[in-house]
This record gives C-alpha cells, structure tokens and sequence, in this order.
C-alpha cells in the first residue's frame, strides 16, 4: 500500500467523484448553510469531521460485528445508530466550545444525521472494500481516507459556493431568482465545471 | 432458528449500549445547563411560531427573553396574562408598551374621486402599477383589499363605503396589514388614544378637496382646538401625537371635514 493510492482517493473524492457535485448528495446543508464563507467553511468541517469518523466506526462495525454473524442486511440501521451518535457528540461539544458557531448553524447542524453524504460515504465503504465478502487488505486506512475526503470535497463545494453567494448580495438578480433559485441554477453551473474532472484517470 | 433472530437483536443492542453510553459520558463532560428558564417562557408563548417578533420562532424569542434582549410585549400575540406571567418570572416590572391596533389612515373609499375606470387585476398592488392607482388622491386606498387577503387572523373586512375596517377585538398587531398595503396606509396607533386623523393626503387643501369629500385640508382648526398641544398640522396633513393626546376630543368635534375619527 504505497502512498499514491491515499492520494489517488483524496483527488477521486474532492474533485472527481465530489459527493455534492458529482453524486448530488448532501445538497440540503449545500443549499442552506452556504449564505457566508464564515459558517459554511465551519459546517464543511464538522461534515468532515462525521464522514472521517464514521468511516472508521463502520468500517469496524461492518468487519467485526455485522461480517462474522451474517447481518449485511443490518448496515443501514447500524451505520444511522453511528452516524446519529456522532452528529450528538459533535453538537454538544460545539455547543459547549463554539456557542457563536451553534447558533450560526441552527437546524443545519443535527441535520447532518439525515445528510446523505455521510450515509452515502459509509455504504460506499462497505460496496467498495468488502467486495468479496471479506475486508480488502489495507482497506480500513482506505476507508478512512476516502471518509476524509469526502468531507474534504464537501468543504470545497461549500467554500466555493459561499464565496459567489457572498459576491451576489450585490449582483442585480431579479426578484424572482434571488436568494435559493439563482443558488440552484449557480450549483449546476459549477456541477457542470467540475464534469470537467470526470474524463481523468489516475 | 432462535439464533437467526437474537443474533441481530443482540447486536444491535449491543451497539445502541455503546454508543449511549458514550453519548452519556461525552454530555458528562462536555454538556452545558440550559437556561430552565427557557422553557419555562416557551410554554407561556403562543408557539404558533409566526415570526412577527422579528426572531426565528417562539424559541428564538424565548431565548432572547432569557437573555434580557426582548421584552415580552415584543410577542404581538399572546394575551394580556401570559405576558404579565413572563414579565412576573423575568422580574420586570410590568411598565409596558401600550398595545397598539392597526388603524386605516384614510377616509376616502367611495368618497375619494376617481381618476379613469379601472378593470385590470383586482388587486390594490397591480392597480397601483397604472399611474398610482384609479383614484385622484395619490395616497388614498384604493378598496381592492390586498390588507384583507394578507391579514393573518381575519381581521379585517370590506366595510359598506368601500374602505377596509379592521376589527379591533381580533386585531394583533402583527404587521401584515403594513406590509401588505401598496400605499402604506395602515399604522400602529395605540389602544387607549380615541382620536387619530383618518387621512394620509400629503397634498395641499385646495388639491385634496378636489379628489376627496374626506380628506384632510390642512385648515389648522384642530391645532388651534386642542388643549394639550398634542395635534400638528405638518405638510398639508394634520397628527396627533398619541403620546400627547389625552382624549379631550375637540379636534374631533371642530374638523370640518370630518377626517378625524374616534375609536
């Protein structure tokens, strides 16, 4: 396991297989938080700090609990108890830490439970590393990086977007359009941009 | 067989007792006390979330009256009592502000001429897109009734002479009727003043008597009548200062025109 694989998952998941602009997932947060760089960059790494997290757990949970006694079938319901579970602990300790932070996320923030990017990262786990009934040699590192970058691509997508709604405040949108419908028609705009990536191979 | 259904059981039993135990501990160490407050004001608010307090939902307001940031007469909504109990629980004194009624600041309706016949969409907002509306009087109210449609708790209704009238009993002082009015006639005057002058017309009395059989003329003989100094006549239009006006009611009773109204 050479270090070219770690960087070939990193490039996959933040710029070609980018989970809000390839996969569509995640889009509710992607939407609702991206107002300000401030927050939304904050958002991005409380979902990476989920997706990493969650990775790990079900990566275990997959390959020492739910492999050995034949419940496959179980992993949607396990992966929800740990993705919930952690979305708690990462509230009540920004609530305590970060009180400004809190308040700035509102509902997005026990919303990452029910926000398919990190589900979607966890199946994606377990469809790609256990192919054959078994865990691939070094595939819990894989996991994690993969965990990783998905946040990490998650970040990208929500920094970049806060940044054009910010300059937007100014631009002369019509009545119509303004707020969430120019924000729709921006995301598939840049979902287009990032197709670009879609064509490498690495 | 049995194993085939205790297994996951177990199992996932098993996880939900580590994870909760985990949640358990991380709130031990990391949990903060909520305000019991908070609560306590939420389940004297009216929850019924409507915004009009300017905060995100009755939570929010509740928060900020926690925290000393809102007073409680800032909720439009609830009753007399639940904010004295607010009020009681907060330690305030129960000086507050006078509840206010939304009132029609125009008297024209069939009254007020009109200036060409309109039969376009029948809403105040699209009739005022053709040349400020179909009346003479640019301030006047036009009678389509968006206030009716965009009053939450039905409040008002079309009365006879073709002017809105707001029932004060339903009446909560939420604003949508402000909002909803093209020509910014509605205003948010004070329960307890009696007199306030039913007419916007910025116009000078000659011009406002050609429009309107009841408008304000700006005669000044309300200024000169009433004994607390509490009416101005200002650009063609006369005010009474409902922090000066002690309901004496002669402005009421000399205004030839009869635009000053009692409540």
């Amino acid at each position: 396991m050479d270090i070219a694989s770690y960087i070939t998952i990193i490039i996959s998941t933040v710029f070609i297989n980018n989970f809000i602009l390839s996969r569509f997932l995640g889009l509710c947060s992607f939407i609702g938080v991206s107002k300000n760089t401030g927050p939304s960059v904050s958002m991005g790494l409380a979902v990476t700090f989920v997706t990493t997290m969650a990775s790990i757990i079900t990566w275990l949970i997959y390959n020492y609990v739910l492999l050995p006694y034949n419940l496959e079938y179980l992993r949607t319901l396990s992966f929800i108890l740990v993705i919930a579970s952690f979305v708690q602990f990462t509230e009540i300790v920004i609530q305590k830490k970060f009180p400004a932070l809190y308040r700035a996320f509102g509902i997005y923030l026990p919303l990452i439970t029910v926000n398919c990017a990190v589900f979607g990262v966890a199946i994606l786990n377990t469809d790609v590393f256990f192919l054959h009934g078994h865990a691939e040699p070094g595939s819990f590192l894989k996991a994690l990086v993969q965990g990783f970058g998905a946040g990490a691509g998650y970040t990208l997508a929500m920094l970049i977007m806060s940044g054009i709604r910010e300059r937007l405040e100014y631009a002369d949108v019509p009545h119509s359009m303004k707020d969430v419908p120019i924000t729709f028609v921006i995301a598939s705009l840049m979902s287009m941009a990032f197709l670009g990536f879609s064509g490498f191979k690495i | 067989m049995i194993m085939r259904i205790l297994t996951p059981v177990l199992a996932m039993a098993f996880l939900g007792l580590i994870f909760g135990v985990g949640l358990a501990y991380t709130l031990k160490i990391f949990g903060i006390k909520l305000d019991p407050k908070v609560f306590r004001i939420l389940s004297m608010l009216p929850g019924s979330n409507c915004g009009a307090c300017g905060r995100p939902g009755c939570a929010g307001f509740a928060d900020a009256l926690a925290r000393g940031e809102a007073i409680p007469s800032g909720c439009v909504v609830s009753t007399e009592d639940a904010r004295t109990a607010i009020s009681e629980l907060l330690g305030l004194s129960s000086e507050e502000k006078a509840r206010t009624v939304a009132t029609l600041l125009c008297s024209g309706g069939v009254r007020a001429k009109d200036k060409y016949k309109y039969e376009g969409i029948a809403t105040c907002k699209a009739a005022t897109l053709i040349f400020g509306g179909q009346k003479v009087c640019s301030f006047g109210c036009l009678g389509f009734g968006d206030c009716i449609g965009g009053c939450p708790f039905n409040a008002i209704k079309m009365g006879s002479c073709g002017l809105p009238v707001v029932d004060i009993k339903k009446c909560t002082a939420c604003g949508h009727c402000v909002k909803a009015c093209p020509k910014n006639l509605y205003s948010m005057l004070p329960r307890s003043v009696g007199y306030y002058v039913k007419c916007s017309s910025k116009d000078p009395g000659a011009v406002t008597v050609k429009a309107c059989k009841a408008g304000c003329i700006a005669c000044f003989r309300c200024e000169k009548a009433c004994p607390n100094n509490a009416v101005k006549v200002e650009s063609n239009l006369s005010y009474i200062d409902p922090g000066k006006c002690k309901n004496a009611g002669k402005c009421f009773e000399v205004c030839p025109t009869k635009v000053i109204s009692r409540r």
